[in-house]
């Protein structure tokens, strides 16, 4: 049976009460309701927020994350005040400051195949608000087999993707990417960057096919996928259909249950990035003062974007963006030593593995990149 | 003659344009056309066989190629075409070139 609604909650419903499509059938459908999201960042800020405001009764939050300085310019959930606190605490005080009607559940852990069945089974539906692949093919996974829609937005620099997935009905996330890229091919915000309103947008769009889905009106983007450009300001439509082969939601599938995601997509779902290129080819930034303090000439190597030295810059230093790296490498010496830096270390690692497939022997990675650098040897850089 | 849409994580590799003219009859022949234009493309989109990498898709106008004739496809004067890249979206460092 239906809740019914109090006093307080039909005047601060009553915007939504006056439209005939939700009125108090739909709130009650909406305070009965209960949404997972994966994740409390840029998409999951005003997914949370919105579905919080809007009354949906019951919200799971999955983050094992803290708020970090960086977060600020687009999680719009989390404030300074709550730097360095658990994202999920830091969302449910703000949802529960919105409107304290509502029952947010935190999940303070990573999003893994051994825990996602206990955490969503007891949602109606599932909001993909995550930053990897490895997480997006196991929330796409995850809902196939439990028969759950699973509203989708991800996001780049000025891109914007959102479509609704629901195999029983139409295709899935697998069906239109049956594989991630490659490591290294497709890069992440905190290295590519992403406009602070973008994940606003698609976020926002999130919660109202969210909140369509649940009130059973309109129609959702089930088999439709929204391309957005901020740039162009322009909302492109395609149709998707059902992949026949899928592997996981074809009629004979090959994955019938949760698979090792980080394996599948070959990089990390859960660790932050060490900024490393493994063992035997770092040297801390500690090691490199020591090291130029003893008079060592060294090549230092930057294979960051130009527009990043305006931010930060070691003297002497060789730029060469990695994109370019490969085709001119004959304009380095490989009988020099070299140090390769980038930004935390990341870029830099790829093109040591580059540049040691060449041939070169006599190289390093700046282990953490620029920033270790600012924030070990020279403070007066600023760390991005 | 067609038009083809570059997502903004391929635009490194087409001189910074989001929209490019093409010729062809055919999407195969359009995608030479790109190549021929942007090399460094191919390796986005392509794989060694030729084919389509799994994390790219192709739409002519709202369809994906795959569900008409693939590369086959044939084109008209006032076709677009847009590729579409899977994106994971989010703030942390995974992997990445610029």
């Amino acid at each position: 049976m239906s809740p019914d609604l109090s006093h307080s909650e039909i005047l601060r419903y009553s915007r939504h009460l006056l439209i005939p499509e939700v009125g108090l059938e739909g709130q009650r459908k909406l305070k009965t309701a209960s949404v997972l999201v994966i994740g409390s960042g840029g998409l999951g800020s005003p997914v949370l927020m919105y579905l919080a405001a809007a009354g949906v009764g019951r919200i799971g939050i999955v983050d094992y994350d803290v708020v970090d300085f960086s977060n600020l310019q687009r999680q719009v959930i989390h404030g300074t005040s709550s730097l360095g606190v658990k994202k999920v605490e830091s969302a449910r005080d703000r949802m529960l400051d919105i409107n304290p009607e509502i029952q947010a559940d935190i999940y303070n852990q990573p999003f893994t195949s051994e825990n996602a069945f206990e955490i969503a089974s007891d949602y109606d539906l599932v909001i993909d608000g995550t930053d990897n692949f490895p997480t997006r093919y196991l929330t796409n996974d995850l809902c196939v087999l439990l028969g759950k829609p699973n509203v989708y937005g991800s996001i780049f620099r000025f891109d914007g993707q959102l479509s609704v997935f629901d195999a029983r009905s139409g295709p899935c996330y697998r069906c239109l990417f049956p594989e991630p890229p490659p490591p290294g091919l497709v890069p992440s915000c905190a290295e590519g960057g992403v406009l602070g309103v973008l994940p606003g947008i698609i976020g926002s769009l999130q919660a109202a096919e969210a909140l369509k889905i649940i009130l059973g009106i309109g129609t959702p983007m089930i088999g439709r996928l929204l391309v957005f450009n901020a740039l162009d300001m322009s909302f492109d439509f395609v149709n998707l259909r059902k992949n026949p082969n899928c592997k996981v939601c074809s009629p004979e599938p090959e994955i019938t249950q949760l698979i090792d995601y980080e394996e599948f997509c070959g990089v990390p779902a859960h660790d932050h990035e060490t900024g490393s290129a493994g063992e035997g080819w770092d040297i801390s930034a500690r090691q490199l003062s020591d090291s130029m303090q003893g008079g060592n000439h060294l090549t230092l190597l930057d294979v960051r974007e130009p527009h990043e030295l305006e931010i930060s810059s070691l003297e002497g230093a060789t730029l060469i963006p990695l994109g370019q790296l490969a085709a001119r490498l004959s304009e380095l010496d490989s009988a020099n030593e070299m140090v390769v830096f980038c930004k935390s270390g990341t870029r830099s690692a790829r093109a040591l593995e580059l540049m040691v497939s060449a041939g070169f022997r006599k190289v390093k990675n700046l282990k953490g990149g620029i920033n270790a650098w600012a924030q070990e040897i020279d403070p007066s850089l600023p760390i991005y | 003659m067609p038009n083809l849409r570059i997502p903004t994580p391929l635009r490194n590799y087409t001189a910074g344009q989001s929209e490019i003219t093409l010729c062809g009859s055919t999407v195969s022949e359009a995608m030479d056309d790109l190549v021929e234009q942007y090399p460094e493309m191919k390796q986005h989109i392509f794989n060694d066989e030729g084919a389509l990498r799994p994390f790219i898709n192709l739409f002519l106008n709202e369809d994906n190629i795959n569900d008409l004739e693939g590369l086959e496809t044939r084109l008209g004067e006032n076709d677009r075409l847009m590729i579409l890249p899977s994106i994971a979206g989010g703030s942390r460092p995974i992997h990445m070139d610029p």
